[in-house]
């Protein structure tokens, strides 16, 4: 985290003082006891679980516990490497994931500059508010409204095929639409949401410079392309990077609701870590093949994200995580 | 800050124009997209099942009909229950959480705070690396001995590393002097955060609040995995995902209602149950979404 160099030096005066270990707890004492809980909330929720990690070198059954069962050393990993499972799982997952952020990312932006060149306050405001609204219902319900469009019996779209005089689809059962399906779903229910960022963004340009485009000459289609996107870069550049790091991390949510528990004839396409790694826990009872996923994931992810950071700080250190 | 942008833009050319409209084009059409899937949702809702049946989910029903409401409160135990069970957790746990959240914030921004760094990135690592699914279920279930409580949607819930670093952001926002003046004034920590703080960072709490409130309020994931059918009551959002996906609840209803199986109204059924759970949000979020904005800018970059 980057600090002010206001406060750097408050933290010099406080530490560079003389004073023994004991007295320095004691000054902090109130200020860690309120942070007591928090750190005990990640250390019971998020630290508890990780030796758990262990279960993805073991053949895990459930009657002899973690400990009693069978150590297999690398063997869940090569079983997942040899099916080609861990292969179509880091595609599917990192696939769509580019997807979503470049995608996103372009949409939001458009969305952003072309609200920003809207006059009307009225529209400004009412459009804002129906394309926020996406982002404040449940997973759930996202997979409820994918059903009412893309049911084979009695979804809209096949209404509109029908009436167009066109075959139904049966879009529950061709894998091939998927990618689509999610893309579009995905992109709807948070572009809403990822374009406040860059219009709070465009509220910070200077109106000056604006002005002096345009006693310049600069007409509209000039003034987007040379002054607002530039000025927007440095935003679209963080978010990518930020987003780079979570880029093995899938949307349980999304996936699992508009696709179905057990929907396997859309796995080829649609499966990604988080999804294997549930299925693993709940309908296959194989922990210990859930549990090397869940550590690929996290190691190659940590990997990543220690890469981005890297670039990061090349690009802006101010915006370096650490 | 639009002010300034409309005055500097008098003189409409033609490139200005063209722009305008299609921004008017593109926005107004992307935000028909937006809304017009929760219009079929609740259009469906008042269909008749023999319509439906017919011609298909529509905006404007066929035949319209209060069959699936009347089904889905005929019921009433369920639906009620859940809505009581997801309000007293949304309400406990948002309160516990806020408090948490703006503690532990504010004390990580003090600058004479010796550990904020180390704890700062403690919390912030949980974000890099994970144990997983597996290991987090074993945890809950095995050692904290949580299933069918309902602490297990609960306490997972209270705080989140995006959170605090939000909290972090709004707080960062008042002078350190103040905290300084009121040490030099004789105040604890504890104090000067309850009776100082906390009252300078009221629409911060608002906007935190706001989303772990909601964050409650959507919460099925948990509850699907810790909460069994054995309990007679879950979540809001757990009792949509079984009302659309599991033929058990059908059944249950149809028995409760003294329906034939074969003429319960099994789609219109699913939309009215999924206008109940969200429709207090619906409602309510025009009024908060400013909040909620606050939160996206001030949070999103320094994320």
């Amino acid at each position: 985290m980057s600090t002010a160099s206001p406060a750097q030096l408050t933290e010099k005066r406080y530490t560079g003082a003389k004073r023994g270990r004991w007295k320095r707890f004691k000054n902090n004492k109130t200020l860690l006891l309120m942070c007591f809980p928090a750190i005990a909330f990640f250390l019971i929720f998020s630290y508890l679980p990780m030796p758990g990690l262990y279960l993805a070198f073991i053949k895990y059954n459930y009657s002899d516990g973690i400990f009693g069962s069978a150590f297999a050393g690398l063997e869940n990993f090569r079983f997942l490497v040899m099916t080609g499972d861990l292969w179509r799982l880091t595609f599917n997952t990192i696939a769509y994931n580019i997807a979503f952020i470049l995608l996103g990312n372009m949409l939001q932006i458009t969305v952003a500059v072309l609200l920003n060149e809207i006059r009307s306050k009225w529209f400004k405001k009412v459009s804002q508010t129906m394309m926020f609204l996406p982002y404040f219902v449940s997973a759930v319900l996202i997979g409820l409204i994918a059903y009412n469009i893309l049911s084979y019996d009695y979804g809209i779209l096949n209404s509109v095929l029908n009436s167009l005089g066109l075959e139904p689809v049966k879009a529950y059962s061709s894998p091939g639409a998927w990618p689509f399906i999610i893309v579009i779903t995905y992109l709807w229910q948070s572009t809403g949401y990822g374009s406040i960022v860059y219009f709070a963004a465009i509220m910070g340009l200077d109106s000056e410079i604006v002005e002096a485009s345009e006693i310049d000459g600069a007409n509209a289609f000039q003034r987007i392309r040379y002054i607002v996107l530039p000025w927007l870069k440095p935003t679209f550049i963080i978010l990518l990077l930020f987003s780079l790091g979570g880029i093995l991390k899938g949307n349980f949510g999304l996936f699992f609701n508009l696709v179905g528990a057990n929907n396997t004839a859309l796995y080829a396409s649609t499966d990604i870590i988080e999804t294997y790694v549930f299925r693993s826990l709940m309908t296959n009872f194989n922990f210990s093949m859930g549990s090397a996923v869940s550590l690929y994931q996290s190691l190659f992810g940590f990997i990543v994200v220690l890469s981005a950071n890297w670039l990061v700080k090349k690009v802006s250190p101010d915006n370096s995580l650490f | 800050m639009d002010e300034t942008f409309v005055s500097v833009r008098k003189k409409t050319d033609a490139s200005g124009l063209v722009v305008q409209w299609i921004g008017y084009l593109f926005i107004g059409l992307f935000a028909l997209c937006c809304l017009l899937p929760f219009l079929l949702v609740l259009g469906t809702s008042f269909t008749s099942e023999s319509a439906i049946k017919l011609s298909g989910f529509n905006f404007w029903p066929k035949e319209f009909s209060l069959f699936a409401y009347k089904i889905v409160f005929e019921n009433p135990g369920l639906i009620i229950g859940s809505y009581i069970v997801t309000i007293v957790i949304t309400m406990v746990g948002t309160a516990i959480g806020l408090l948490l959240v703006a503690m532990t914030g504010y004390a990580l921004q003090r600058p004479d705070f010796m550990y904020r760094n180390k704890i700062s990135f403690f919390i912030y690592f949980t974000t890099l690396f994970s144990g997983g699914l597996v290991p987090f279920y074993l945890l809950i279930t095995q050692y904290l001995h949580l299933k069918d409580n309902y602490l297990a949607v609960l306490l997972p819930g209270l705080l989140t590393p995006f959170l605090i670093i939000m909290m972090k952001s709004f707080v960062r926002s008042i002078p350190h002097a103040i905290t300084e003046s009121a040490k030099i004034d004789g105040a604890g920590d504890f104090t000067i955060f309850l009776r100082l703080i906390l009252p300078m960072t009221t629409p911060a709490l608002a906007t935190i609040g706001l989303f772990i409130a909601l964050g409650y309020w959507n919460e099925w994931y948990n509850s699907m995995l810790f909460l069994s059918p054995d309990m007679k009551y879950r979540t809001l959002q757990l009792f949509l995902y079984n009302v659309i996906t599991s033929a058990d609840y059908v059944r249950n209803s149809a028995a409760a209602s003294n329906v034939q199986l074969r003429d319960m109204p099994l789609e219109s059924m699913k939309m009215a149950t999924a206008v109940v759970a969200t429709g207090p949000v619906i409602l309510f979020y025009p009024f908060v979404q400013r909040y909620f904005i606050k939160g996206i800018t001030v949070g999103a970059v320094k994320g």
